[in-house]
């Protein structure tokens, strides 16, 4: 499995369409949700919030976002104990064009997604 | 005449020198050939003496002599033909030696009897005595002791009944009971009649005891220990046995037809018994294993039996190999060439071994052929039988009851038999090419199938009930007597049995043609563990897995 990997600090800046600011990514997860449903998470009782897809092109790609990472904190607000929705709210604040991540991801986890990528 | 079996007294000889075993054997074996031959239906034999003639009996003989208790079979009983002047004296000596065991068996049966008898009376002697040696002395005793007198007369009937119910009876396998717990309860009982004898005389008859209402209580007391030992009796020799301890997996050495049955603590040993098949006549059993000297039940082997006469599909010889022609194949022939020195028996596994060996390395497709056969007999089959379910409902529609208030010409009225035979006809030609087909001819004589027409005809049957007995092979019991009355069984067991079932036991159950696997496996113990739920628990959310993008 490897060393694990530090987490990684990720800045996205917001692309604004229309009338919203989206960041190009979906999440999952929180502590209202059924944690065993989670495919990226190592601990099947982790009821945290996790990136579930990356739209090509966008921000957080741009960013360096990858699919599966653990968001532990968004600008300085921590996500490891917080709703579903509660989280998505504190990313989509129509006041921060930027928004700075804290992510962690797993090691095998990269290894796996970059053979699927490529 | 086929259900004559055969005779051989020198099954319970144990211990003996191996030479006079193997002189025993032989002479035995050319007994035993007499009797096939007057049987007619296996190989006609004509023996010399001395000359040991191979069947299956002999051959088992020559295994007899190698390993010796390994298995043995001994057939027991009587036949009626004609026998030869030296067979007439070998059985007169195999009578005198087998008289000792007769004599033991008949003792303890007579003891028992006797120790009935004694005990049953020993009461009635208990209440007369006094009166009939001191009349004078003693008291006169009211209404309570007429009570008691017609307490010990209708306990003493209810144990005379029960002691006949229990021990007495005339079942199909007539065998004794349970040897070591009979033993033991006659020993109880001797016990408790002679103390209670003791204490009579001691304190009543030296002492001349006066109040008589005391010695009717002695007796009536010693009625109730007789009838609590004949619950003990019951509870020991019954209800122990019912109570499944083990599981027997029978299964039919030529087609594989297999059930399983529970069965209680049961004997299965070995015995010089006889006992009686289903239809009342003398069937042979047979031993296994050495020390034969003891004695114990076929119980186990006589139930088998029954069950496989009624649970078991009957055995068609004709549906046991694979078509020839699916065979036929592999018998190209490899020739072996042995070079270097002649030393036959090692070559001759050798050669065999090479021969398989390149038949399963050569590729064949006999599995192709024995697939599309199948698949050809099934289809075959299914028109047959569709053909013969639409003649017989045709002809079903032929006839009809004749209900009261319909006037008929006489000559048109029929019985049952005459309906049959009019109605026969059209179905008959549909019936044989299915039987046919599905090898099921010899078990139905037309006249078979016309009494069963008959007789559904009389009952009122619909054509489908008609045709239950053909469409599907019945147990054995279904077919005329011939066929499955017990010719004759043999009881092959590699283990010395001393005590009845134990988990692990294998024995056979040998016919001529086939033979009855018989495994044993013990009843596992389960573990039951109580869990209470509370209705109001169940409690039920719904999954949730939002994806939200941002």
């Amino acid at each position: 499995i490897g060393e694990p990997v530090p987490p990684q600090r990720v800045e996205i800046h917001k692309l604004r369409q229309g009338e919203n600011l989206i960041l190009g990514f979906s999440i999952g997860g929180g502590i209202d949700q059924d944690p065993s449903q989670n495919p990226f998470s190592e601990d099947k009782t982790d009821k945290g919030i996790y990136v579930t897809r990356v739209s090509e092109g966008g921000p957080a790609e741009i960013a360096g976002l990858q699919i599966g990472d653990k968001i532990m904190q968004v600008n300085g607000w921590d996500m490891t104990m917080v709703t579903h929705d509660q989280a998505r709210k504190r990313l989509t604040k129509r006041s921060e064009e930027v928004v700075r991540l804290l992510v962690t991801r797993q090691s095998l986890q990269k290894a796996v997604q970059q053979s699927m990528l490529s | 005449m086929d259900t004559e079996s055969q005779y051989s007294g020198y099954s319970y000889k144990s211990g003996h020198s191996r030479s006079s075993r193997k002189h025993r054997d032989r002479r035995d074996r050319h007994r035993s050939k007499s009797r096939d031959g007057s049987r007619g239906d296996k190989s006609v034999t004509i023996q010399a003496p001395g000359e040991p003639l191979l069947d299956n009996e002999s051959t088992r003989g020559d295994e007899r002599d190698d390993n010796w208790g390994e298995t043995t079979t001994v057939v027991t009983g009587t036949s009626e033909h004609s026998i030869s002047h030296d067979d007439l004296t070998r059985i007169a000596k195999d009578m005198e030696d087998s008289v000792p065991l007769d004599c033991s068996r008949h003792l303890g049966v007579a003891a028992g009897a006797t120790l009935a008898l004694l005990s049953f009376l020993t009461p009635l002697a208990f209440l007369l005595l006094p009166p009939l040696l001191w009349r004078e002395e003693l008291e006169p005793c009211g209404t309570a002791c007429e009570g008691l007198f017609i307490s010990v007369a209708f306990k003493l009937l209810i144990l005379l009944l029960g002691s006949w119910a229990l021990f007495f009876r005339r079942p199909k396998a007539s065998l004794p009971r349970v040897f070591v717990l009979r033993a033991l309860l006659m020993v109880l009982v001797f016990l408790l009649v002679v103390s209670y004898w003791l204490f009579y005389g001691v304190r009543i008859l030296d002492a001349r005891e006066r109040s008589y209402q005391g010695v009717v209580q002695f007796a009536v007391s010693l009625v109730d220990a007789l009838l609590f030992v004949h619950y003990l009796a019951v509870v020991l020799l019954e209800l122990r046995q019912l109570q499944p301890q083990f599981t027997l997996k029978v299964v039919r050495s030529t087609d594989g037809a297999s059930r399983f049955y529970n069965v209680g603590h049961l004997r299965y040993g070995r015995r010089m018994a006889q006992g009686k098949d289903l239809s009342g006549r003398r069937m042979g059993f047979s031993i296994a294993g050495p020390a034969l000297r003891r004695v114990g039940s076929l119980r186990v082997a006589v139930w088998i039996l029954e069950k496989y006469y009624h649970d078991f599909p009957v055995y068609n010889p004709a549906l046991l190999n694979l078509p020839k022609s699916v065979l036929a194949k592999k018998v190209s022939g490899f020739k072996v060439y042995s070079l270097g020195e002649e030393n036959s028996t090692n070559n001759s596994t050798g050669q065999s071994r090479a021969v398989i060996a390149a038949a399963a390395r050569r590729r064949d497709n006999s599995h192709n052929e024995y697939y599309y056969e199948e698949a050809e007999h099934e289809r075959r089959v299914r028109k047959r039988r569709a053909r013969l379910v639409v003649a017989v409902e045709e002809a079903f529609t032929h006839i009809k009851r004749l209900q009261e208030e319909e006037q008929k010409n006489p000559r048109e009225v029929m019985d049952p038999r005459e309906a049959a035979q009019a109605i026969f006809a059209s179905m008959a030609r549909a019936m044989q090419k299915y039987l046919r087909t599905t090898k099921q001819q010899p078990y139905h004589t037309m006249e078979s199938i016309l009494q069963h027409l008959e007789f559904c005809i009389t009952h009122d049957m619909t054509p489908k009930a008609f045709l239950e007995r053909y469409l599907a092979a019945g147990p054995t019991i279904q077919y005329h007597k011939e066929r499955w009355l017990a010719k004759q069984w043999t009881l092959v067991s590699e283990e010395p049995v001393t005590n009845g079932l134990k988990d692990g036991i294998v024995f056979l159950l040998k016919r001529q043609d086939f033979s009855l696997v018989v495994s044993t496996k013990k009843v596992p113990f389960f573990k039951l563990s109580e869990e209470f739920v509370d209705p109001k628990s169940h409690k039920f959310v719904m999954r949730l897995q939002s994806e939200t993008s941002v």
